[in-house]
């Protein structure tokens, strides 16, 4: 499997605070150059913030991240991709939707538009309205979106929260084929189903802490924390 | 009452007889009012769409100054034009006085704060909801204004309708400017004006139903495009 050039990911001592409230405490990781990490914790854990926190969308508070030794800037942001839980589609069609990324880019950018619409299994629905797309569909598009940008990381938020078995099996297939091609992958679910089929290793976090991080196996073969344990179990986690 | 039929009857047959006088006044309207509000266009998307996006002190107080402008009186207008166009004004070299050129240029200013100041409302909604996919997706700027204001275009369509309707309704300002000249910057509304003064109730009539027709018409033919944006979730 090709490496990715933007990781490692490091990450110290992040925090995150609005107002009187701290959302993120602490969060110090180093998450390596392949394969699927999955962020996984109960409502509520600090995962959206950390992955836009990373992304480079807000202002940590306190604490550093790096890319491949570098800090945060529009620079490594270009060469990440990150699908937002509520997918932001634009009112055109599906196919302008990967346009939009695309003309940027330059050149013959048609055909590498049909090349990922039909990898998404959404070229036959390449003239429709984007917001009219079933809720897995449209997650595809917002994925497809992002891989039309020829990421180095894909951050993914809940992907499928919102949608059947069958449109998240298309999703996680879509995700293996991009993890086989070298992109790193930065996955945050609450699905414990999920986590286990995807995961390569795994960060837990728990009311704005991190409370695990290890290899897949490890984790859900015997999880340190409590709370990860509860949570494995199914049990309401607070 | 029988003077009121009268007027009425002769009206109408002035409209289907498509009476030169008649569609000349109605030509001249809509030259200076579509160019009017194509100019305003122009300006005022890219103004409303900048004003919506970008963070810069004094925003709010820009915003609320497009607002009020909004209700410039066509009066006032209509007098600061004529300052600054008479012969003895800063751009009374150029000829304009009394002519469409004059009236193009009275209306642009009525309208241009109404299509800036509609245009910064329904940008910012939309601008809050792709602002980080955006910044995500590492959009320039001017891409990003762009976008925002072609996926907004079916609700700027109403905004550019409510712009023409000021325009074509308005009286103030090209009598002012324009001088109501027979043939030369005769329009719609002060073609009423005059006729009704003078008792010519005829033409004033024809050309009043003209009016209320094309307002109706302009609003239905929007209707019909938002409507059909809407089935395709683009509105
Ligand atoms: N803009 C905000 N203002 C105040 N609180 C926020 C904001 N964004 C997130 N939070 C709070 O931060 C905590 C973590 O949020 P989030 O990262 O979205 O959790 P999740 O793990 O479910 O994705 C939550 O308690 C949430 O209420
Ligand atoms: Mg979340």
């Amino acid at each position: 499997m090709p490496a990715s050039l933007l990781l490692p990911l490091e990450v110290d001592d992040l925090c995150y605070r609005i107002g009187p409230d701290l959302l993120l405490d602490k969060v110090s990781v180093a998450i390596e150059n392949t394969g699927i990490s999955v962020i996984m914790g109960p409502n509520g854990a600090g995962k959206s913030l950390f992955l836009r926190l990373i992304h480079g969308l807000l202002e940590p508070s306190a604490g550093e991240i790096r890319w491949a030794g570098r800090s945060l800037g529009p620079d490594t942001r270009r060469r990440q991709a990150l699908v937002f839980q509520k997918p932001v589609l634009m009112r055109r069609s599906v196919a302008a939707n990967i346009d939009f990324v695309l003309k940027p880019q330059g050149g013959r950018y048609r055909q590498r538009r049909d090349e990922v619409l039909h990898e998404a299994g959404l070229y036959r629905l390449r003239n429709q309205a984007a917001r009219l797309l079933s809720g897995g569909e449209q997650q595809r598009l917002a994925l497809a979106r992002a891989l039309a940008t020829n990421p180095d990381v894909l951050l993914l938020d809940e992907p499928c929260a919102s949608i059947d078995s069958a449109a998240t099996l298309r999703i996680e297939n879509l995700l293996r084929q991009t993890r086989e091609r070298g992109v790193k992958i930065i996955l945050v679910t609450h699905d414990t189903g999920q986590a286990r089929r995807l995961a390569d290793d795994m960060l837990f976090m728990h009311n704005g802490r991190l409370l695990e991080h290890g290899p897949a196996a490890e984790f859900f073969a015997a999880p340190s924390s409590e709370q990860a344990r509860a949570f494995l179990d199914g049990k309401i986690v607070i | 009452m029988q003077d009121f039929s009268a007027a009425f009857g002769l009206a109408f047959s002035l409209i289907i007889g498509a009476d030169a006088d008649l569609i000349e006044i109605i030509a001249l309207s809509l030259r200076v009012s579509i160019s009017a509000v194509l100019l305003s266009g122009l300006i005022g998307f890219p103004l409303g769409a900048l004003i919506a996006v970008t963070r810069f002190p004094g925003r709010q107080v820009a915003a609320v100054l497009l607002n009020a402008l909004m209700g410039l009186p066509p009066v006032v207008v209509g007098l600061l034009v004529y300052m600054a166009i008479s012969r003895a004004g800063p751009l009374g070299w150029m000829n304009l006085l009394y002519s469409p050129a004059a009236m193009i240029i009275a209306q642009t200013i009525l309208v241009t704060p109404i299509i800036a100041a509609l245009t910064r409302q329904v940008v910012e909604d939309m601008h809050k909801e792709y602002d980080e996919q955006f910044r995500s997706l590492c959009i320039a700027p001017h891409r990003v204004i762009a976008a925002l204001i072609w996926d907004s275009r079916y609700s700027l369509l109403t905004v550019t309708l409510a712009g023409f309707g000021r325009a074509i309704a308005e009286v103030g300002a090209v009598i002012i400017v324009g001088g109501n000249i027979d043939h030369l910057t005769r329009v719609m509304t002060t073609a009423i004006a005059l006729e009704t003064s003078k008792g010519d109730l005829a033409l004033a009539l024809a050309l009043g139903i003209i009016l209320l027709i094309l307002a109706l018409s302009v609003n239905a033919a929007v209707y019909g495009l938002r409507s059909s944006a809407r089935r395709l979730a683009y509105a």
